[in-house]
């Protein structure tokens, strides 16, 4: 077996979230720290797609930025290709590493810069890490990057509000590719499109990932294609991983309490008349989570331990009742 | 046989534009019976939301009704003047849409937005409202509602937010809730939780709902029958089980395998190609023919009435011989 690509291993990221000092000095308050994520860790292979799913606020969005270097950890470390990330690379090194990886946004319009013709939006990695492509090499590039997601070259002179949702992605994807990368963070990338644009979009990064082995963190709040698009999936619940497997154990198989509450709530589009379980409560605010586990005032199967103790993620599972053989009340 | 609740004949809503007018919704009719939940499904921008909001006489100007009818219980409502038609709305129909903070004053406490809408609609005292007001904050799950009725919107979550603007469209007793979009801005947990409390009420209280939603996942849960939209028409309409599960037009067929699913694991999608079309360029005959995988030489010049072609089912495609020319 070959090494991951990417590891990810006891990631943290606090906000600091207090009122202003002085603020804080006359009422005298604590500061107060939000746990963004907490102590998170997995691996991506090469070529493969690792899903993080989870509802709003669970972290998702923290932990791209985290992997891709536009926030610092807390505590933790992030390895790509065997090196560390969190360390402070040396100029010329971090460079080559930064090229290898990209990212794509839910909104391509905030990511794409609204005054710029698509052209110079595509080239602009190709400036940054090629620059001394000559003009019409990197003019013909961008050419066959707008082919490549399904564009016309002649599009390139347009600017991105005079394309639809869809085709903006497809734009964000070219630029993605730009600088040949092997590794894309995708956060939310069809969340924001119809589903029939939705399809085009997943069929797109499918068919990219197979011709350039592209390595994908992919995170969505929907279920449905996170299943459809990956070989591992991460399950957060307030900024914790609470089961990771394979897409088919997951779903035919859900052991921790809060992926199968998730599952259960997924509407029953195959009207298979299966019964749902109704949904217990909501999610607490990540300003003061509960002790113990994070989802014992939810949870069915919560005892005592689980009001105390944190589990861990054994087996995939961080939950003690599947850790104590339990699976009834 | 029962009379339909609401009626809608031939609606047509345009906008008239510099450039020539654009017809956003385009001889529509559909019927819901009492109690039943018609769900109204199609991509942003089908004319979903304007055909709710025609129907509660609340389009923009410069839109307007340009042909068409909308028959509630047997009145004629789409030519009523304002205030009438302002008596309809929250009173004979409920509304509920995707913002809670549509519905909700947020610089009111929820007591008295309540209270006000109730006592506008009933002849109740102000006791008695109240009253009424925290029975109904109780059956949409509210917890502790007697307390937490004088909170202000803000003080609740997105989730208990909606589940007081479902109480606000149900507190003069409907008998139609529109809803738009009303779980569009929920987590999927927070959304099972509005959809249960949602059928469960009216279903109580013998409401119909129409619910638009661009989830066909929403209207599985929820529909008794089922009406997709695309670009201003309707393609097909019928018993939610018999489109989910056996499609007859070529773009609700599309629309379905585009949906990834659960239960299964395909490589591809289907993929429809292109997109819907925008308004000021929807093009002659069926307005799906560029994008239809079975377009016929006829569908580019006639234009396919939605026409019977099974005892509960209509459709607009000129692959079914019964269908006729609009
Ligand atoms: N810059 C920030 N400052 C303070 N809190 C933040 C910041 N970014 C994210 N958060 C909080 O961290 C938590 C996780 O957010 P996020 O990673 O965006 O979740 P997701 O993408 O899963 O919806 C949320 O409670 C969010 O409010
Ligand atoms: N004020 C307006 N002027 C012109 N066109 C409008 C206006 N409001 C909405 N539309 C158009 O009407 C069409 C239908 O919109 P809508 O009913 O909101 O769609 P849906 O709810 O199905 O997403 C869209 O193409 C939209 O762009
Ligand atoms: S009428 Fe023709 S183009 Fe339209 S959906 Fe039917 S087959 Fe396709
Ligand atoms: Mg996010
Ligand atoms: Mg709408």
């Amino acid at each position: 077996m070959t090494a991951p690509l990417l590891d990810v291993r006891n990631l943290s990221r606090d906000f600091d979230v207090s009122r202003p000092w002085l603020n804080r000095k006359l009422e005298g308050l604590e500061k107060v720290y939000l746990k963004a994520v907490q102590d998170v860790s997995f691996s991506v292979n090469r070529g493969e797609t690792f899903a993080l799913v989870g509802e709003s606020g669970s972290g998702k969005s923290t932990i791209a930025r985290l992997i891709v270097g536009l926030l610092t950890p807390s505590a933790g470390e992030i390895f790509f290709d065997g090196q560390s990330l969190a360390q402070g690379l040396s100029g010329a090194e971090a460079r080559r590493l930064r090229r290898r990886f990209q990212m794509i946004f839910q909104d391509p319009l905030a990511s794409l810069n609204p005054r710029w013709r698509v052209t110079d939006i595509i080239a602009e990695p190709l400036r940054v890490f090629e620059g001394g492509m000559p003009a019409p090499a990197r003019r013909q590039r961008v050419g066959e990057l707008l082919t490549l997601v399904g564009m016309a070259p002649e599009d390139g002179v347009k600017f991105p509000h005079q394309f639809s949702g869809g085709q903006r992605q497809r734009i964000a994807i070219a630029r993605a590719l730009a600088a040949n990368p092997d590794f894309i963070v995708c956060d939310e990338p069809t969340s924001a499109l119809d589903v029939s644009v939705q399809a085009q979009i997943l069929n797109l990064m499918k068919k990219l990932q197979q011709e350039f082995g592209l390595t994908y963190v992919f995170i969505s709040h929907n279920l449905q294609v996170v299943r459809h698009m990956a070989n591992q999936i991460g399950v957060l619940y307030l900024g914790r991983l609470v089961e990771v497997g394979t897409p088919a154990r997951l779903f035919e198989a859900p052991r921790h309490p809060y992926t199968r509450m998730l599952l259960d709530a997924v509407p029953d589009i195959e009207m298979t008349g299966r019964r749902r379980k109704k949904v217990e409560g909501e999610i607490p605010s990540p300003l003061s989570p509960p002790s113990g586990c994070p989802f014992h005032p939810r949870c069915p199967l919560a005892n005592d331990r689980g009001r105390r103790e944190m589990p861990l993620l054994l087996d995939g599972v961080a939950c003690h009742a599947v850790e104590e053989g339990r699976t009834r009340p | 046989m029962t009379e339909p609740l609401l009626s809608v004949r031939g609606l047509t809503v345009e906008f008239p534009t510099r450039h020539g007018i654009l017809t956003a919704v385009e001889d529509i009719s559909f019927d819901i019976m009492p109690g039943e939940v018609l769900g109204m499904v199609g991509e942003s921008g089908a004319g979903k939301s304007m055909t709710g909001n025609a129907i509660i006489g609340l389009i923009e100007a410069p839109g307007r009704i340009a042909r068409g009818e909308v028959w509630l219980n047997g009145q004629r409502i789409d030519s009523l003047p304002p205030e009438a038609m302002r008596a309809i709305r929250g009173r004979r129909i409920g509304m509920i849409f995707q913002d809670p903070l549509t519905s909700l004053n947020p610089l009111y406490r929820i007591s008295d937005q309540l209270i006000e809408t109730i006592r506008t609609h009933l002849p109740l005292s102000q006791d008695a409202a109240r009253k009424r007001a925290i029975g109904l904050l109780d059956d949409v799950g509210i917890p502790d509602a007697a307390r937490r009725i004088d909170d202000y919107p803000h003080q609740f979550s997105g989730g208990m937010r909606q589940r007081v603007v479902i109480a606000l469209a149900l507190c003069a007793e409907p008998d139609l809730v529109i809803a738009d979009e009303p779980t569009t801005a929920l987590d999927v947990s927070v959304q099972a939780q509005i959809i249960d409390v949602m059928k469960e009420l009216c279903a109580e209280r013998g409401a119909a709902i129409l619910l638009v939603t661009h989830d066909m996942g929403v209207i599985a849960e929820t529909a008794d029958r089922v009406a997709v939209m695309y670009a201003g028409r309707l393609a097909e309409v019928g018993p939610v089980r018999d489109v989910i599960l056996a499609a007859r037009h070529p773009y609700t067929a599309g629309l379905m395998g585009a949906i990834p699913r659960l239960g299964e694991n395909l490589v591809r999608l289907n993929q429809i190609p292109g997109a819907m079309p925008r308004l000021s360029a929807i093009p002659p005959g069926c307005p799906f023919n560029p994008r239809c995988p079975r377009v016929m030489d006829h569908c580019r010049s006639h234009r396919p009435a939605l026409s019977p072609i099974e005892p509960a089912r209509k459709v607009a495609c000129w692959l079914y011989p019964e269908v006729t020319e609009a």
